[in-house]
């Protein structure tokens, strides 16, 4: 099982539930706007503290409310990648790439700089700052930075939104070879049916 | 120019200015970042009292300042005690004095930078695998370092200038603690210093200029489109 979560949470008056069970692939979080969607990626990576549940990924506990458990998210080995990007300003792309990879143990790196340059098509980008890059680009050197920081899974927050047709292609193949050549398990959230048809191995509904 | 005695001023007070901004300068930081991020009971005093020699008359400051210091004062007992000095009539009582006169303006600049950077972005790094002390390292202090820069040269010339509250806490002792604005204070008293005073205003403004033009070039070398000005 990869993905093994239960969780609550009472956000002002309204309650954030999501009960997942899921084994490889890409696992779409699928519902309308303002459901919660992106509180339960932010509650799996460790960024919001749920009210009971838990978190289990390939069998490992990150998040028990029962024991008390939770993983600090530096911990969590949870590729994020935000819908925002929130690519460090004050760095060049090549350093925000770098940033997490320095930080994974190198028994733990599963994948090289080189190899994600190539993946992601993003080697004419390297000396650029974030402020100049495209939508399209910034998205991609997030899932970059996401893949070198040696993840167990990858948390993708509508990664198809704000962008042009050829755009949202190009970044779909893109998840689409990391689920099929990289093997990573996806949990990814979109309001987008089109988008969770062809992305999902499988479908859970929210709201 | 300047006689030999008014340089000795003018490095008196880059002395006391400078030791009193480098020596308050992790506390503010501290307080800053203290205010902007964290929620905790007594928070909107913490605030007040750092503020209140911002408004209260730096005489009165000064007045607290020697109760606290005196002999028989609370902090004066100590130092006496556990290092055997005392900062009444000396260049340290100044920039104690310029230092609390300082402290206000700094942590309001530094808070504002701190709370200027995207929380976000520090909820990335640690889901990068950083600690809460590297992403603070890594992410918010290089990203607030346009405003603790800022709020340093802010706090530098305050200190400069600081008046009230130095006379009232180490009086007016030539090499010791008479700083720019007190040498200009006392030149006035003097009949015939004017010429002595103009030289002596004229360098307070052109130190104050300086500060702002040093600060406004290193936050342009940062590459980076935060200045101080």
């Amino acid at each position: 099982m990869s993905f093994d979560i239960s969780l609550a949470k009472r956000r002002c008056d309204r309650l954030i539930a999501a009960h997942v069970t899921a084994g490889d692939g890409v696992t779409v979080l699928f519902g309308p706007s303002g459901i919660g969607k992106t509180s339960v990626l932010d509650m799996v990576a460790g960024l919001l503290a749920p009210d009971e549940g838990h978190v289990r990924v390939h069998g490992v506990t990150l998040f028990d409310s029962t024991t008390r458990t939770s993983v600090p998210p530096e911990r969590r080995r949870a590729g994020y990648v935000f819908q925002d990007a929130r690519l460090f300003p004050h760095r060049r792309v090549e350093a925000n790439l770098r940033y997490g990879e320095r930080l994974a143990a190198p028994a733990e790196r599963w994948i090289d700089f080189d190899a994600v340059v190539t993946l992601l098509d993003i080697g004419q980008l390297l000396r650029r700052w974030p402020a100049t890059l495209s939508g399209g680009e910034a998205r991609r050197v997030a899932i970059g930075r996401a893949l070198l920081a040696a993840p167990r899974f990858l948390l993708l927050d509508e990664p198809l939104s704000f962008l042009d047709a050829a755009r949202r292609d190009e970044i779909a193949r893109t998840i689409e070879d990391i689920r099929d050549r990289l093997r990573l398990p996806i949990l990814m959230v979109t309001h987008d049916a089109a988008e969770a048809e062809r992305l999902a191995t499988r479908i859970v509904r929210m709201g | 120019m300047l006689s030999g005695e008014e340089w000795a001023i003018v490095r008196l007070s880059l002395l006391v200015g400078g030791v009193a901004v480098a020596a308050v300068l992790p506390l503010a930081f501290a307080l800053a970042w203290l205010l902007a991020r964290r929620r905790f009971p007594g928070r909107v005093l913490l605030d007040a009292l750092i503020h209140l020699p911002l408004v209260v008359p730096p005489v009165v400051t000064g007045w607290l300042l020697l109760l606290a210091f005196a002999p028989d004062g609370p902090i004066g007992a100590m130092l006496d005690r556990w290092l055997g000095v005392s900062v009444l009539f000396r260049w340290t009582g100044a920039a104690i004095a310029a230092a609390v006169m300082a402290l206000p303006l700094m942590v309001r600049a530094i808070r504002l930078s701190i709370e200027g950077v995207d929380r976000r972005l520090v909820d990335a790094a640690r889901t990068l695998g950083a600690s809460r002390m590297r992403a603070f390292a890594t992410v918010t202090l290089p990203l607030a370092i346009p405003g603790v820069l800022a709020g340093t040269v802010l706090g530098f010339a305050r200190a400069l200038g600081e008046f009230g509250a130095t006379i009232t806490f180490v009086s007016n002792v030539p090499g010791e603690t008479r700083t720019l604005p007190i040498a200009i204070y006392s030149a006035l008293q003097t009949p015939g210093g004017e010429a002595a005073v103009l030289r002596l205003a004229a360098i307070s403004v052109a130190l104050s200029l300086v500060a702002l033009v040093v600060s406004e070039a290193l936050a342009r070398r940062m590459g980076r489109s935060a200045h101080v000005l």
